[in-house]
């Protein structure tokens, strides 16, 4: 009877938190997950009940974390760091040689962007970003990522075949330039650096930061034209 | 291969569908799973590595059926038994036996901008010394795979994996996943972003010259 599903007859593995957990595959039916019901939004409802209860969450702080990346923290902030760096070239300078002293001065440090390196569009290199291997994001400069971005199409596709990824989005890039991918496998996260359209040089900061797009920041669009 | 997670390169997905930016969720409950998952996080009963094998080692069944929230959920009860913050019966009969001794160190709503702020950052100081320098030539681990723990967690793409390659980018010493994930330490190493030719790795490269820049440890790159 041993494996077969019922409480009683399963096998307990009690994994105490000083030990190193090994790797621990199991059947899909070991897995305390599958205790869980079926439906995801009744998983998650009944996961809440039993962490509040238990007092390891609080769900005051659990609206916080919402409003933050509802409200607070979105491809706006991206934007304004990339409107700046159009508008003034020390900035721009600075950024490139080293983002995390310039972000953290703008505010724009935090989960999951504490190590951010930004990549510059030229003529010659077009810089695309994804995470093949999970989903990582630079958060504090844009937010929670978008779907497409945590799809098994994008991150299975981008590596291998970035032109017709863009050319999804609408964008064809010219014979000469170059696509650069950058696959996010440590904590260094990544920001585009569009570059500036045609026909935008007496727009100032604000006006700028309307052409930046969020798929022109992870290297999927082009920034707008006025 | 690693396992299912690793998809770089991976043929038959069909198109990527771009959407609006104003859409954040796609579901009612994707921001309530998204904070639940961040808030545990701050329980310091796991680290970001540890979090991440636990997605990757979901069935390859259900890493395939389930949306990016669902793998989150389940690798967040997974974790949970596996720490003893939460047992078995509990999630089985969906309510609490006891309360928690960490409920003490549950994130409140007044600490969230503080935390969310602060970030955790993975730069260490390390008594290793790189051995690349920018410019230089480097083979990449032929075997993609944890050298340390079978089965275990790494951070080196398939796709890549025997590859030659250009170092573009010292980042610092780097906390190594592929320790840190299994509790054996955080182990730092010299983390570089090292430049690989799209024609080195795909029988088939759109572009001559268009490259794939993937940041890789030390341990994980030679001399050719």
């Amino acid at each position: 009877m041993r494996g077969k599903c019922g409480l009683g007859l399963w096998t307990f593995v009690n994994v105490r938190a000083h030990d190193p957990p090994m790797p621990h595959d199991h059947s899909d039916h070991d897995h305390p997950h599958s205790l869980l019901p079926s439906d995801p939004a009744l998983r998650v409802k009944a996961l809440e009940t039993i962490l509040t209860q238990k007092g390891l969450i609080d769900p005051a702080a659990l609206d916080e974390i919402i409003d933050t990346y509802e409200n607070k923290i979105g491809p706006k902030n991206g934007a304004h760091v990339v409107a700046r760096a159009w508008s003034d070239p020390d900035f721009k300078a600075a950024l490139l040689d080293d983002a995390d002293p310039v972000l953290a001065e703008m505010d724009y440090y935090g989960r999951q962007g504490e190590h951010m390196v930004v990549v510059e569009n030229t003529d010659a290199v077009h810089n695309m970003v994804v995470c093949t291997l999970c989903s990582c994001y630079p958060w504090p400069l844009l937010g929670i990522p978008p779907g497409w971005y945590k799809s098994d199409a994008y991150r299975a596709r981008a590596v291998r075949e970035p032109r017709k990824v863009l050319a999804e989005f609408g964008v064809t890039l010219p014979e000469g330039q170059a696509v650069r991918v950058w696959d996010s496998t440590a904590e260094v996260r990544y920001l585009v650096l569009p570059q500036r359209p045609e026909g935008t040089e007496g727009l100032d900061e604000a006006a700028l930061m309307a052409l930046v797009t969020r798929d022109s920041m992870i290297g999927c669009g082009l920034a707008a034209r006025p | 291969m690693t396992r299912i997670h690793d998809m770089g390169g991976r043929f038959g997905d069909g198109p990527v569908v771009p959407e609006p930016e104003h859409v954040k969720f796609h579901a009612d409950w994707h921001p309530r799973a998204l904070a639940i998952t961040l808030a545990c996080g701050t329980l310091g009963l796991w680290n970001i590595d540890v979090s991440r094998h636990a997605r990757e080692s979901l069935s390859p069944k259900d890493y395939g059926r389930f949306s990016y929230y669902e793998k989150w959920m389940a690798a967040l009860a997974d974790l949970l038994v596996e720490t003893g913050a939460v047992t078995r019966a509990e999630l089985e009969q969906g309510v609490s036996e006891s309360v928690s001794n960490l409920a003490d160190k549950r994130l409140v709503a007044a600490a969230v901008a503080g935390v969310l702020a602060k970030g955790g950052p993975a730069t260490r100081d390390s008594n290793l010394a790189p051995f690349y320098a920018v410019g230089d030539v480097v083979t990449i681990r032929a075997m993609p795979e944890n050298v340390m723990v079978p089965g275990g967690h790494t951070r080196l793409p398939s796709y890549a994996a025997g590859a030659s390659g250009t170092i573009v980018r010292l980042h610092g010493a780097h906390v190594l996943p592929d320790s840190n994930a299994h509790r054996l330490g955080e182990a730092p190493e010299p983390l570089y972003a090292v430049a690989v030719k799209a024609r080195d790795i795909w029988a088939h490269p759109e572009h001559p010259e268009d490259e794939v820049i993937l940041d890789l440890w030390q341990s994980y790159l030679s001399a050719p």
